[in-house]
């Protein structure tokens, strides 16, 4: 029965290959394949816009949107009437192909990531055998799609707000690389499916996960901190700050397009998230053995789901950083920080099983963490916070 | 040929001469993005998945940054460009045609008409990953020697010297 | 089917357009992305070569090709760098005026 529900999708969708003519099952498979996701990630996005600012708003000591709906449910159909209909203004002397074409590349960048994510058991839409760096690959096409919205607007802001953001995203797109090759020196493939099938089987109750490793509780901090940095979002989304400078790259673009931007900003995130959840989390597995009767897919989107809840509850939570900051940040910690692990994943791999090859890579992880915040504290960088809630 | 050979060939030539022939330097890259991922998809067609998703991380994702921003930081808002060929584009034009020519006599003179490819082969990342590691060793470390050159390199001369803005 | 000569006939063709540009262009960095062109159409060659060739699962042409785009982005980070350095100097990127040596 738990089986049956389990693969329920993969049957479906083979009873309705069965009514399609050979010649076309190529493409039918294609598409039988690739349209829900088409439908549950913006799904999931709009349910990700009201999550946001409903979280936000109790974060900030305020309630969040409650008047469409109950609980203001009904907030993103008014969010998507509203950017539907509002007049889509283009700048005179904008490049009018160019600002056309920005949100078009970046939505589809966004959306070619997740042909490699494997939502359930046997539910990838293309098993690459170089999974991971298509993965990658089709991440690095979205910064292009930054530069090009940012200059086609001609304006001072968009520039400067382009500008930033890339040097931000390829300054964190080396640690995010760098923290996924310890986990693909474990399982030894780049096949997304592949480093789930390792991540399978459990020593009492405890899962196999990347996760519950010195390196790959490392490797999943730093990729962590390099996706929020990837998808511009709180702490470091200076480029798109909106009490600095106003939207940053898409400040020229209204309407539609706006909502374009916004979709393939999240839709970027959750493919990150989903990405971490695959090489760090375990993918589709489940995180006790005794309950691996619920369906692979409802685990994936429930670990979607609360990687979702910590991003939102980090930018609620913690100031943005300046530039120098987050540059020095990520050439100057994450970096480094990257390259130990990948030591530390080499030392594992080598070591005999046991207490002491726990002992040794954790020693290795934890000696600059605890030399940095003891630098930081010095310096008086780091102090305790009080807080002063409203009654 | 192929449908899919045509129509990926015709978007890559497209894309490259609109690249080397539009007025506008950033139109110029853009184009050439759209040279590189037909180049890309070509090189999937071939089954050299390694190295056509390479191609688009390295290429569209970094090389074409990298050109842009060398345009932005050399654009001179306001100046017109009259000229967007030098002055002796006559002798360029004739050399690449001639170039193009002889290549293609001798490649159409070739007996390669009627060579169609063997069944494809199975190369996996794993394999490519040991050729490297064993046969290809002494070209990766030097690799790695150049890239650490290349890096500093292009730091130190591309960094901007003026003392007061220390 | 595509047989090789078709492989062939576009590489050259991607190459003299490359090579087109980067003789007439003005603007020097239009240059340098002619020369990356080129290097893209070399690299064609060697996996339609790999490909269609004898012996595959020899990887040589694969091998060949990877090195060389990593070469051709050292490159080309090299170039710009020049070519912001020489505009420092001379206030200009267009190569018919950077003609003399003096300065």
């Amino acid at each position: 029965m738990t089986q049956m529900l389990d693969q329920i999708f993969v049957t479906a969708k083979l009873w309705l290959m069965g009514y399609i003519p050979a010649a076309a099952k190529p493409l039918a498979s294609a598409i039988l394949s690739v349209v829900p996701v088409l439908i549950a990630f913006p799904l999931l996005f709009a349910i990700t816009t009201w999550l946001e600012r409903k979280g936000l708003g109790r974060i900030q000591n305020r309630l969040g949107p409650n008047r469409t709906g109950p609980f203001g449910l009904l907030q993103p159909i008014a969010d998507a009437i509203k950017s539907l209909t509002k007049e889509d203004i283009v700048p005179l002397r904008a490049d009018h192909a160019v600002h056309f074409l920005a949100p078009v590349l970046l939505v589809l960048a966004s959306f070619l990531g997740y042909a490699v994510l494997p939502i359930g058991r046997n539910m990838v839409i293309v098993n690459l055998d170089a999974g991971v760096l298509y993965f990658f690959a089709a991440g690095s096409v979205v910064e292009l799609a930054v530069f090009m919205a940012g200059w086609s607007s001609r304006s001072k802001y968009s520039l400067l707000g382009a500008m930033r953001a890339i040097a931000q995203m390829i300054s964190y797109e080396v640690p995010l690389v760098l923290a996924s090759v310890v986990v693909i020196m474990q399982a030894g493939s780049l096949s997304t499916v592949a480093i789930v099938e390792k991540q399978t089987g459990y020593t009492g109750i405890f899962p196999h996960w990347f996760v519950f490793t010195p390196w790959g509780f490392v490797g999943f901090a730093l990729f962590m901190i390099a996706a929020t940095a990837e998808s511009n979002r709180s702490p470091f989304d200076l480029p798109e700050g909106e009490s600095e400078i106003i939207a940053g790259y898409y400040i020229e673009y209204s309407g539609f397009k706006f909502a374009l931007f916004f979709l393939g900003e999240y839709l970027g995130m959750f493919a990150t998230s989903g990405m971490a959840i695959t090489l760090f989390l375990g993918g589709w597995t489940a995180p006790v053995s005794f309950l691996t009767w619920i369906p692979s897919y409802i685990w994936f989107f429930a670990k979607l789901v609360t990687l979702i809840a910590v991003f939102i509850w980090i930018r609620g939570t913690l100031p943005r950083l300046r530039m120098d900051q987050l540059m020095n940040l990520a050439w100057e910690f994450i970096l480094p920080m990257a390259l130990l692990n990948m030591l530390v994943a080499g030392v594992w791999h080598f070591m005999p099983s046991g207490i002491l090859r726990w002992l040794v890579c954790t020693a290795i992880v934890a000696t600059p963490c605890v030399l940095f915040s003891a630098r930081l504290k010095r310096k008086k960088r780091l102090q305790v916070r009080t807080y002063i809630f409203a009654d | 040929m192929t449908a899919a050979f045509f129509i990926l060939a015709a978007l890559t030539v497209a894309g490259t001469a609109a690249a080397m022939g539009l007025r506008n330097a950033v139109h110029c890259v853009l184009a050439l993005t759209v040279g590189f991922a037909g180049v890309a998809a070509l090189y999937l067609q071939l089954g050299a998945q390694f190295v056509g998703l390479t191609q688009i991380m390295v290429y569209v994702g970094a090389v074409a940054i990298l050109a842009v921003f060398a345009i932005m930081m050399t654009h001179k808002p306001g100046e017109d460009q009259p000229r967007i060929f030098s002055s002796h584009w006559v002798v360029g034009g004739v050399v690449a045609a001639a170039v193009f020519s002889v290549l293609a006599w001798a490649i159409s003179s070739s007996g390669t008409a009627n060579q169609f490819p063997p069944p494809e082969p199975s190369v996996t990342v794993l394999a490519i990953g040991d050729s490297l590691m064993h046969t290809y060793v002494l070209p990766l470390e030097l690799m790695g020697l150049l890239l650490t050159a290349a890096l500093i390199g292009a730091v130190v001369i591309a960094m901007d010297r003026r003392e007061e803005t220390k | 089917m595509t047989s090789l000569q078709n492989y062939l006939i576009l590489s050259s063709l991607l190459f003299s357009i490359g090579l087109a540009g980067a003789l007439t262009r003005r603007n020097a960095i239009l240059v340098l992305i002619g020369i990356e062109l080129m290097l893209n159409a070399a690299n064609l060659n060697f996996i339609a070569f790999w490909r269609y060739g004898p012996n595959p699962s020899h990887l040589t042409g694969i091998m060949f090709a990877i090195f060389s785009i990593t070469v051709a982005a050292a490159e080309a980070a090299v170039g710009l760098g020049i070519i912001l350095a020489a505009y420092r100097h001379s206030r200009t990127t267009d190569l018919d005026q950077m003609n003399s040596l003096k300065g």
